[in-house]
């Protein structure tokens, strides 16, 4: 009995001891988490945000042009702006965290179809309150996009709605007011993240359910799955409603350039997964490294190679596809499917595979195993 | 033999072991419902959801909307009688009958140690817990006895020790001794633990925590019947409950577990902490040591006792076993799984898509299963056929109410077991909705393609 104790005691003894030998950080061994992180925030997200705050600034002043001179050259130079703009925010979209969460960043910037009547109505009756939610539906990009290509069929019709029409003064006010909503929105996330939301994000390094690292594995799955899969391709596709829907597109009224977003956005993706810096050549580290540090302990596929092939399995079935999703739809519905089928298979991966190796749990609730 | 049997039966013991242990399991009973509800998770679990999952023939048990809160509070009030010994028969019956009713609402919440708290409370339906050191005594002179049958409280130890050996017993196969799965997924990602972090980055530690595991379930009851070994059995119980109470969300478990190792230990203990008790609430602990013996004097009384547990404790023994009468590999089927004490054995992962099909049209979807399933819901029926198979049965419901005479539901399911790639896991050709819920094997189970050995 003695005996046993005091074995019992070393063995307790020397692994509490084996734990002390590394006081300061984590040991050679171990991977450092954290440094997803800081790789997350200081060169995917800010970056991506900063990108972002200065496209919608651009977007605001070109809009602010348009408005004091109605003209088609002006209009042009407008949705050249939304076009780039529209396209930074693919690279910002699948971070709502922090205060992007409070405010719903995605849901105001990028719900589509987006709805015509709603605007119409709103324009017609003077005055709008884009904080309600039951208006996030007409402002953002989509609400853009129907104002600057949809409106008519001509651009010199279009122009009519900002100069010659009854309401022009609300249709211009309307515009500018989109274009700074966006822009006021986007700021105030940039600002988030820098003026603190960063330390935080970067210090919250534990595991559990509200760790950064589960929260942003878990958001970004959700992204890929809701908003990239679903919402670009599968929805305008049929997938959910056995028939196509080619106005739900993304961009529906402008002239092809839904296919422009999808793959911007997939790139996002991709970037995102394998720790790509944004706007530059370097990488860190990411959920790639880290699947690669996990499965070094097991005798497994390569599973970081598989979800990186099966993005450009993605990125090539997408290729055939029409720069405008919606003449796709209608024209030759099977590519839209084909494509789907590439980035479901990612789901899988990312979903089953890859959730299982970095053991993040969906939801807490004592109920796994036990 | 007859007679062996019958001068066990007759064997009295000291009757503040099994008083004790009422004392404890209630109040850890009452807690257990009270964190429950502090949670939220009355209501994230029994509220919220549109849908519930069944238990094969207790379709009929579900919750009742805001009335569930009510069944939480008996529940509770139940467990704090149970455990002041008030009213002890039919406040055990209706704590026994309240919280199956609660676990029996959602499969989705199925827990072993939930299970474990269900029969254990049954099987306290007939141990008279309730004669010593209770307010059913302390009231009636002629309930009190301070020795009871040896077999009352040995039976809990019996329950004790089947959880764990058959617990031992389930560990012993290739994934958990020779792969240290699921635990090598399980413990690298505890990396943010003071002084254990690192060490759970080692693979050595995986195989030491999967081995030390497997023996220590399949040794302590034994370590803990025996007086030389009870203290150092104790001290292990301590740790390894503290330690899956670190690693694991699994709520109040480590807890039950530890105090009811305590029924291992000889009356002068439980004195102790009676005494400690009546010093702390002023209670006259000496009334009760009236050297009476508690007999079930109702002859028939007796045998029916005598039956009812004696056939519960073969049928403890024999469902651990049942997934024998069924074809491939357990852990991927999850054919007699549950209710078998198959403790945090397995990493399951899926995914699973529901396509509509709908004959007349040619029409085929998806489901977006967020419209009708939680996330928990979700990653729950995502890994096991019965869920699988529940839910499809569901849709082809829901479509028939949207217009659709005969829907056929097809599944693309893909599950990752133990830190296996993914692969498909239902027929992507089965029509689920030609199959009925049942005990017979599901053929529409893609075969698993690894082998693990084991029992």
């Amino acid at each position: 009995m003695r005996k046993l104790s005091f074995l019992f005691i070393t063995i307790l003894f020397l692994g509490v001891s084996c734990g002390d030998n590394t006081p300061s950080g984590p040991s050679p061994d171990d991977f450092d988490r954290q440094a997803i992180l800081i790789n997350w925030s200081d060169n995917i997200i800010i970056p991506a945000f900063r990108n972002m705050s200065t496209e919608s600034a651009g977007l605001r002043s070109e809009t602010e042009s348009f408005v004091q001179s109605p003209t088609v050259q002006n209009l042009t130079s407008l949705r050249e702006a939304w076009e780039t703009a529209y396209l930074a925010f693919q690279h910002v979209s699948m971070f709502e965290m922090g205060v992007a969460m409070d405010l719903r960043y995605r849901d105001n910037l990028n719900i589509y179809p987006t709805n015509p009547d709603e605007i119409e109505e709103s324009i017609n009756s003077g005055s709008w309150n884009f904080d309600l939610p039951s208006l996030n539906d007409s402002q953002g990009f989509p609400a853009l996009d129907y104002l600057i290509n949809g409106l008519a069929a001509t651009d010199a019709e279009i122009v009519e709605f900002y100069t010659t029409n009854p309401a022009a003064e609300q249709y211009r006010s309307y515009l500018l007011d989109l274009t700074l909503r966006i822009e006021t929105l986007t700021n105030t996330v940039l600002e988030d993240w820098t003026s603190g939301y960063r330390d935080e994000f970067v210090n919250n390094s534990g595991n559990g359910a509200n760790a950064s690292l589960d929260m942003m594995v878990n958001d970004y799955i959700y992204y890929y799955e809701r908003n990239l899969r679903a919402g670009k391709i599968g929805i305008p596709a049929g997938v959910f409603s056995g028939n196509p829907l080619s106005t739900h597109v993304e961009a529906y009224y402008s002239d092809g350039f839904s296919k422009a977003l999808f793959m911007e956005s997939l790139t996002a993706v991709r970037n995102f997964f394998n720790g790509d810096h944004f706007d530059s050549q370097n990488s860190g580290e990411s959920l790639s490294s880290y699947l690669q540090y996990l499965q070094s302990m097991k005798e497994s596929v390569d599973l970081s190679t598989l979800i990186d092939e099966q993005f450009v399995s993605a990125e090539n079935a997408a290729a055939a596809l029409s720069p405008d999703f919606r003449q796709q739809v209608e024209d030759d519905n099977t590519l839209m499917l084909a494509t789907y089928d590439q980035l479901q298979a990612n789901v899988v991966l990312l979903k089953v595979d890859m959730l299982q190796s970095l053991n993040i749990n969906v939801d807490y609730v004592d109920a796994d195993g036990d | 033999m007859e007679s062996t049997v019958h001068t066990y039966l007759s064997k009295k013991r000291n009757a503040a072991p099994l008083a004790v242990f009422r004392i404890f399991f209630g109040l850890l009973m009452f807690i257990s419902i009270l964190r429950f509800a502090m949670n939220g998770w009355i209501h994230k679990l029994y509220i919220e959801p549109s849908f519930f999952f069944s238990y094969l023939g207790f379709e009929w048990v579900r919750p009742l909307g805001d009335a569930t809160y009510l069944i939480f509070i008996v529940c509770g009030l139940s467990a704090l009688t149970v455990s002041v010994g008030y009213r002890y028969r039919w406040s055990i019956i209706i704590f026994f009958l309240s919280f199956t009713y609660i676990e029996l609402m959602d499969k989705t919440t199925y827990l072993n140690h939930y299970y474990f708290v269900s029969i254990l409370s049954f099987l306290m339906i007939f141990l008279p817990a309730q004669v010593y050191f209770s307010m059913d005594a302390y009231r009636d002179k002629t309930k009190r006895f301070e020795l009871i049958p040896a077999w009352t409280i040995d039976s809990i130890k019996l329950l004790l020790g089947i959880v764990y050996v058959y617990a031992g017993l389930a560990k012993l196969n290739s994934d958990w001794l020779i792969e240290a799965m699921p635990l090598q997924i399980w413990l690298p990602a505890k990396y943010s633990l003071p002084l254990l972090g690192d060490l759970f980055q080692q693979v050595w530690t995986h195989y030491a925590f999967s081995w030390a595991g497997a023996i220590y379930d399949l040794t302590i009851p034994f370590l803990l019947l025996y007086r030389k070994t009870r203290p150092l059995a104790f001290v292990l119980v301590v740790i390894f409950h503290a330690l899956t109470r670190i690693l694991f969300p699994i709520g109040m478990f480590p807890y039950i577990m530890i105090v009811s190792a305590l029924i291992f230990f000889d009356a002068g203990l439980h004195q102790r902490i009676l005494d400690y008790i009546s010093r702390l609430f002023n209670i006259q602990s000496q009334d009760f040591n009236n050297r009476r013996s508690f007999e079930f004097t109702n002859r028939w009384k007796r045998k029916t006792i005598h039956f009812t547990v004696g056939t519960f404790f073969l049928l403890q023994l024999l469902i651990p076993f049942r997934h024998l009468l069924y074809p491939g590999e357990l852990f991927w089927t999850e054919e007699g799984f549950r209710f078998s004490w198959r403790v945090m054995l397995i990493e399951k992962a899926g995914y699973t898509d529901f396509k509509v099909v709908d004959p007349e049209s040619g029409r085929r979807f998806y489901v977006d299963n967020t419209r009708f399933l939680t996330r928990f819901q979700e990653k729950q029926m995502s890994t096991q056929p019965d869920f699988i198979l529940e839910y499809a049965l569901f849709l082809e419901d829901y479509y028939q109410q949207q217009g659709i005479t005969d829907p056929e539901i097809y599944v693309d399911s893909y599950v990752a077991l133990n830190g296996r790639p993914s692969q498909p896991f239902i027929d992507p050709e089965a029509d689920l909705t030609r199959f009925k819920p049942s005990l017979k094997h599901k053929n529409w189970i893609l075969p698993f393609n690894d082998e693990i050995k084991g029992l």
